[in-house]
């Protein structure tokens, strides 16, 4: 059953992929400007340099072709060279990587520990102050946009996790204070708190078992919030990391570069989510 | 709940009121510069200074909020459209319709909004005129915002297909097309509300992470992410105070959006 649906899942991500790539290539195919060159107004180029140039420009119009030549060279590790920074796109994703996958599980950790803690005093406490409070903070920070964050993370000194951090954490706590709260108001746990049941048995053996398979698919969305948030914040910090080479790619228009990271991107979001609704499907099939 | 509910649209009003009447409060406009008094603190003549290059930062304060406070619903009225034909039809025709509509909806979803934008932006042709930097930023709003609103409606027409007046209808030999524009769409109104106004501070938002980038709309227009871009040059946070101003207004019309419809967002958002 649970291979089975492994299976299934996997199918899912290399479709979902292969498509995704595909629309990418598409859409880099029918971006203003793509035929043309800047090597074209080149004045030391001689007349066959310039139709060499053209011949291979025109090779790329089929969008199939351009697609399946990618998908030919990818699959033999070569993802192409980018445009701006003259190196190969998996080289530049190799060296950017660890410190993108370090600062967003950095940022996971500390979102998921606040939004967490928080949620589950709140509903373990249900102080209408507290839980006031701790909406306000989520709400102040739900308002803010990414790159302000990341700018005043800058002015304050304080590290790039923790701006990450504060971009999930009004999310996650929002979702997982609704969804304990949800759990909390079941009417056998009413019983159970009505039984005089200690607070911590009720919260292990009966809410947690309720809430646990959604709360691990908002752990699965966070990585996708956290990946959308790492790019302002390495962009205005000055990280070298994917999201600054995304953002770079984006400001310079370097398409190549920009397909391959968004295929990326889309693998990792999507084994994420996969993973999250596999463990919570194994979580949810045992007995509470 | 009701009293902040008040008060949020009372601040929405007055930042509309004000921004709209832009052209009376700052005639000199957004562009004018006193070169004479660049990056100036505040004064009578200028009410929150002005910026590296002597422009009027009150006015363009005000021209900025009246273009954001403007484009955002426009882009969200065509997200809601496009969520409404999309998600509308792919629930109420079913089958490999809907199951085609929600790979390619799975697959925007799949990526974060952030890095979807900078992406879809960064196709079209960057060094282009403000007005068309305007369009193309909204636009881009407008067409990508459409996945989780598409959901929803998918969902919500699925329930109405199989329902007793569709099916009274249909056995009357109503055409399918008329069917759906007279008698689904216009049950789908209250999600199709809900998701217009969810998706207005959405874009706000965006629209000011992509203009703090470098990716929004072209300088001299001004708009809240250009504005908010100064913040860049900041070395401590009292140095100029006053340059924190769009992102206090910003901070309030949103929170202002965020509580008008908390209450949607709890009943349709996915």
């Amino acid at each position: 059953m649970l291979g089975r649906k492994i299976a299934r899942h996997g199918v899912a991500i290399i479709g979902t992929a292969l498509l995704g790539g595909l629309l990418s290539a598409t859409m880099v195919r029918l971006a203003p400007g793509f035929d043309t060159d800047e090597a074209q107004i080149d004045s030391h180029l001689n007349s066959e340099s310039l139709r060499a140039l053209r011949e291979s420009r025109s090779q790329q119009n089929n969008i199939l072709v351009f697609y399946l030549q990618s998908l030919k060279r990818a699959s033999q590790g070569d993802l192409g060279s980018s445009l701006t920074l003259h190196q190969p796109v998996s080289k530049l994703l190799r060296e950017r990587a660890p410190l993108t996958l370090r600062l967003i599980g950095v940022a996971l950790l500390l979102s998921w520990g606040a939004a967490m803690t928080l949620a589950l005093s709140a509903a373990f406490l249900r102080l209408y102050s507290y839980d006031a409070l701790a909406t306000v903070i989520s709400g102040i920070l739900l308002c803010l946009p990414a790159a302000v964050v990341g700018l005043l993370s800058v002015l304050w000194n304080t590290p790039a996790a923790l701006a990450v951090a504060a971009l999930v954490f009004p999310r996650d706590f929002r979702y997982a204070r609704n969804l304990l709260g949800r759990a909390y108001s079941l009417p056998h746990i009413i019983t159970a708190r009505a039984k005089g049941l200690h607070e911590l048995r009720i919260l292990f053996w009966h809410v947690i078992p309720v809430a646990g398979p959604q709360l691990l698919a908002l752990a699965g969305v966070s990585v996708s919030l956290a990946i959308g948030a790492a790019i302002p914040i390495e962009a205005l910090c000055g990280l070298a990391g994917v999201g600054q080479l995304a953002w770079q790619a984006a400001l310079a228009r370097d398409l190549p570069l920009l397909v391959n990271i968004t295929v990326l991107v889309t693998l990792v979001t999507l084994l994420a989510n996969t993973a999250a609704d596999l463990i919570g499907s194994m979580v949810g099939s045992q007995p509470a | 709940m009701k009293i902040w509910r008040r008060v949020a649209c009372a601040v929405l009003l007055l930042v509309v009121g004000v921004s709209l009447c832009a052209t009376f409060v700052a005639p000199a406009g957004y562009a004018r510069q006193y070169r004479e008094a660049a990056d100036a603190p505040p004064s009578r003549q200028h009410w929150l200074g002005t910026d590296d290059i002597g422009r009027d930062r009150f006015a363009r304060v005000l021209y900025g909020t009246r273009l954001s406070l403007l484009l955002a619903p426009a882009a969200a009225l065509l997200s809601t459209l496009m969520a409404a034909v999309i998600g509308g039809l792919a629930g109420y025709l079913g089958g490999m319709f809907q199951r085609a509509a929600m790979t390619v909806t799975d697959l925007f979803l799949s990526l974060p909004w952030l890095f979807l934008l900078i992406t879809v932006r960064a196709l079209l042709p960057l060094n282009v005129s403000p007005l068309v930097s305007v369009l193309a930023t909204f636009l881009i709003l407008g067409m990508l915002g459409w996945t989780s609103a598409a959901r929803v409606l998918c969902a919500s027409a699925a329930c109405l297909r199989d329902s007793d007046f569709l099916r009274q209808a249909r056995a009357s030999g109503i055409p399918g097309a008329r069917l759906f524009w007279i008698h689904v769409l216009p049950n789908l109104k209250p999600v199709l509300l809900a998701q217009f106004w969810v998706s207005i501070p959405v874009f706000i938002l965006s629209e000011a992470n992509l203009g703090i980038l470098g990716l929004g709309v072209a300088e001299p227009m001004p708009s809240w992410g250009s504005l908010l871009k100064e913040l860049e040059g900041l070395v401590s946070v009292g140095e100029e105070p006053w340059k924190f101003v769009p992102l206090i207004l910003l901070v309030a019309v949103v929170t202002s959006f965020q509580l008008i419809v908390s209450k949607q967002e709890e009943e349709f958002a996915v």
